[in-house]
């Protein structure tokens, strides 16, 4: 007699197979996508920022009692997720390059534009406090560490500083790049280079007054700018967060963190 | 960087991954081998956690492979030191660097397909070889290995093809230095953060059809070498 | 010489081997017994695949004593292996699986030469075909030539001729009967058939649950009791004695064997005299008088003595019987299968003196005159 089983398990596995995704997918499609004026502000923020902007996020709630949502990630990435239509309200990047190439697209508010804040250079060379940027070149020094002028804006300062200071000669052999900032700091905090230029913001207090801040003449300014985007041009939430951002409170809480401020 | 000089394509980048990912397959083939070998034969208990640690370059994220790679490689850190023991010179940002990363990422390509080749053995040959007088090494190399080259084979294919497209162990512990560790896939990446598409596409295009004439010249050459209709 | 020592103690789960014999330094020794007996384990911890606990002695060489903690790993032994599925190397030519056993026995050791082998075993046209392109039969005669090759102080089969078809067996059984008589190395010849026993074995070794229940030749009356409980429900008891042609009755087309200085006739032999052929006499074919019978059409009819009588079956009874022998030994032993009512009407009892009158008389392995010669023997 045959036995029943194997006929029945096909169904089975179907039906399980579709139950799993019924549930991975469920959720995300039940989610409520977000809508301008649903009385939260939508804000994608670049990396670098996530930390100092969760203070001013919480600021501007205490302050207005309107809700921030936050995505954070790469400059980009956010900017190539704003071109493909995804629903932020407010852009806060790295640089001041993408929030001009959303306004020259019609993707952003023009006159919404402004820097939020300053990023600053500062050459960081743990277990050698007083490093003057002279020593980079001595021979028996190890690697710097910087971000990839190519992709990173505080990579394309460090090398017009280092250029400004007629020290990249003696630096470019031993130069090693993270494809971001934050990968340049992780090189240096691990040891694995001697030294890099890394962002202020990266640093504490007293890491920074080890380090040699880099004089702001030497090199492009860091501007990071934010900008309200064209799909919320009527929302007045997003406004005020922008509006926020420019005011005395925001602004001594980016000091705080590391950031110059205009 | 950027510019006119982005329209020339830069071959550098391809040779470097190419010669990583070579140096890499010889020395997970050689390290592998007597692992696999191990792993197929072994009753001991704790096989099942050997097992498992070399298929954990599976599962983790290369991102946090790479982080703690990083760490180890660093002068604190026991890779680093062990290296600095035996008179190297620093290791992060080096080739030699990236080649023990790749020999991590990749080991469980090789391993497993070694494995389970050995495995497939099962102990009849190797029996028969004992009693044709052949002692244990003469067993491995003139019987085990002959009858399993075919796992040989998907290993070397295996792990030459995966470290050839690794990106971030890379990310984390090259450096991007050129000509060391600027390997093509970060080569493509950084081109692509820098809004160069048509050099980006041209890289991948290369990488594309290299690896692909790769792999189909390693198949073809594998199937003349297959055993006889069974 | 001085034989085969076995003794190996092997516990493996819920199965234990615990067996001891000793086996001749020349011949055939059958290690004959059910499935699960063991047979398999104890070839296999005798070559040492397994790691049992004993001793293990061939010829003046100790292969494992563990009361001496010695313990000749497998590829150190001086032993020919054949498993049941031939294991030929995939890799290699036939060519290349022969010259693999060649090349790893040392040249002063050796004694059996690849042509000598490649003609034994009939090999010469396959020498440069692949293993897979072989049928059974092929496969398992390039396993023989191969362990051949190593000038084996012993040679294991493990039921060589299990995994093969009839045909195949049909084919491979004149090379085992050559090995049989030409070899002179002990064959522990592993099997759960009878015919094959019968046909290959000169000595017995029964394994019954890991266990040797008998051992002795395969002529005498133990091998052939043993075998005979071994197949309770089939009617194929029976005894075996290797006989010398003394000489033929050519108008009669008849042949005369001599064993144990008794004359038995049989249909027109085709060996000369002096050769020395297997003979059988099965129990059924055997009944018995009491007085001499006269006037009969059977031939062979031997005064015997009645040793014992085993019930076997509802209506049967096996009777033990030696036949008279001259000039002292115990004479030849035989077995007839009567029915109970026959044992009681005649009180047949322990002791009595009988005729014994033999039907007909197989003989083991040689073909008859009239089916095609067995190819000649090449003495080495």
């Amino acid at each position: 007699m045959r036995a029943a089983a194997p006929p029945l398990r096909i169904p089975a596995l179907a039906l399980g197979l579709a139950a799993t995704l019924a549930a991975a997918l469920g959720p995300a499609a039940g989610c409520a996508r977000p809508e301008p004026g649903d009385g939260v502000v939508h804000a994608a923020v670049a990396a670098n920022f996530a930390a100092p902007f969760a203070d001013v996020g919480r600021a501007f709630e205490a302050a207005t009692g309107q809700r921030v949502a936050v995505s954070a990630g790469s400059t980009g990435a956010l900017y190539a997720q704003v071109v493909a239509g995804a629903p932020f309200e407010v852009f806060l990047a790295a640089d001041e390059e993408r929030p001009r190439l959303l306004v020259e697209a019609g993707l952003a508010v023009a006159d919404s534009r402004f820097t939020y804040a300053r990023g600053r250079l500062v050459l960081w060379s743990p277990g050698r406090p007083g490093i003057r940027p002279g020593d980079l070149g001595e021979p028996g020094y190890g690697r710097v560490a910087l971000a990839n002028p190519a992709t990173a804006p505080y990579g394309a300062a460090a090398r017009e500083a280092l250029e400004r200071l007629g020290l990249w000669r003696a630096v470019e052999p031993r130069a090693v790049y993270g494809s971001d900032v934050g990968k340049a700091f992780l090189f240096v905090a691990t040891g694995n280079a001697a030294g890099g230029l890394v962002a202020r913001s990266q640093l504490t207090a007293e890491q920074a007054r080890e380090g040699w801040p880099v004089p702001q003449e030497l090199h492009r300014l860091l501007d990071q700018q934010a900008v309200l985007l064209t799909a919320a041009a009527g929302d007045e939430g997003a406004r005020a967060l922008l509006a926020f951002l420019r005011g005395e409170a925001a602004r001594a809480l980016l000091v705080e963190h590391g950031y110059g401020v205009d | 960087m950027g510019g006119p000089a982005a329209a020339a394509l830069d071959w550098g980048p391809l040779f470097l991954a190419l010669r990583l990912a070579a140096v890499t397959t010889a020395i997970l083939l050689l390290l592998g081998t007597p692992l696999a070998w191990w792993l197929a034969r072994s009753r001991a208990p704790w096989r099942p956690a050997v097992e498992a640690l070399v298929a954990l370059p599976l599962v983790l994220p290369p991102t946090v492979l790479g982080f703690y790679l990083l760490i180890a490689l660093g002068p604190g850190g026991p890779l680093g030191q062990a290296w600095a023991a035996l008179g190297g010179g620093p290791l992060a940002f080096t080739f030699s660097g990236l080649v023990i990363g790749s020999v991590l990422y990749s080991l469980p390509f090789v391993v497993q397909p070694l494995e389970t080749a050995f495995a497939g053995l099962g102990r009849a040959p190797l029996e028969a070889a004992a009693a044709l007088g052949a002692a244990p090494w003469d067993r491995f190399l003139t019987v085990a290995v002959p009858l399993a080259r075919r796992g040989f084979l998907s290993a070397a294919v295996l792990g030459f093809a995966h470290t050839l497209g690794e990106f971030g162990v890379v990310l984390m512990i090259g450096g991007n230095v050129p000509g060391r560790t600027r390997v093509v896939s970060i080569a493509v990446y950084d081109h692509v953060e820098a809004l160069e598409y048509a050099a980006a596409h041209r890289l991948s295009a290369v990488l594309l059809a290299v690896s692909f004439l790769l792999l189909l010249a390693v198949f073809a050459a594998g199937r003349a070498n297959r055993l006889g209709p069974r | 010489m001085t034989g085969v020592e076995v003794r190996l103690r092997l516990a493996r789960g819920a199965f234990t081997l615990d067996a001891s014999f000793t086996a001749p330094e020349r011949g055939v020794t059958a290690v004959f017994g059910a499935s699960g007996a063991g047979k398999s384990t104890l070839l296999r911890a005798m070559a040492g695949l397994e790691r049992g606990d004993g001793r293990v002695a061939v010829g003046d060489e100790v292969w494992q004593d563990s009361a001496a903690g010695r313990f000749l790993p497998t590829h150190r032994r001086p032993l020919g292996y054949v498993f049941q599925e031939a294991v030929l190397f995939d890799h290699l030519s036939v060519a290349g699986n022969l010259g693999y056993a060649l090349v790893r026995t040392p040249r002063e050791r050796r004694r059996v030469g690849l042509d000598q082998a490649v003609a034994q075993l009939g090999l010469g046209a396959l020498l440069d075909r692949r293993p897979e392109g072989l049928s059974g039969g092929e496969r398992q005669r390039v396993a023989m030539a191969r362990a051949l090759l190593r000038s084996p102080d012993q040679l294991h089969l493990d039921e060589p001729m299990s995994a093969l078809d009839a045909p195949a067996r049909a084919e491979i059984l004149p090379y085992l009967e050559r090995l049989h008589r030409e070899l002179a190395v002990p064959v522990l010849y592993v099997s759960h058939s009878r015919e094959e026993v019968l046909r290959l074995a000169d000595h017995l070794v029964l394994l019954e649950g890991g266990r040797v229940a008998a051992t002795g030749p395969l002529t005498g009356l133990g091998a052939s009791l043993a075998l005979a409980g071994a197949a309770a429900e089939d009617d194929d008891a029976g005894t075996m004695a290797d006989a010398v042609v003394a000489g033929h009755d050519e108008e009669y087309a008849l042949s005369w064997l001599e064993v144990g200085g008794l004359r038995v006739t049989l249909p027109r032999v085709d060996a000369a005299p002096g050769e020395v052929r297997r003979l059988r006499f099965h129990a059924r074919d055997v009944s018995l008088a009491r007085h001499r019978p006269e006037a009969t059409s059977i031939l062979n009819v031997f005064p015997a003595r009645v040793v014992e009588l085993r019930p076997a079956g509802p209506s049967q009874v096996l009777a033990v019987l030696r036949l008279a022998a001259t000039g002292g030994g115990e004479g030849v032993p035989l077995l007839a299968s009567i029915t109970r009512r026959s044992a009681a009407v005649l009180e047949l009892a322990p002791g009595d003196e009988v005729w014994a009158q033999v039907k007909a008389v197989a003989l083991v392995g040689r073909p008859t005159a009239a089916a095609a010669p067995a190819p000649p023997p090449a003495r080495p």
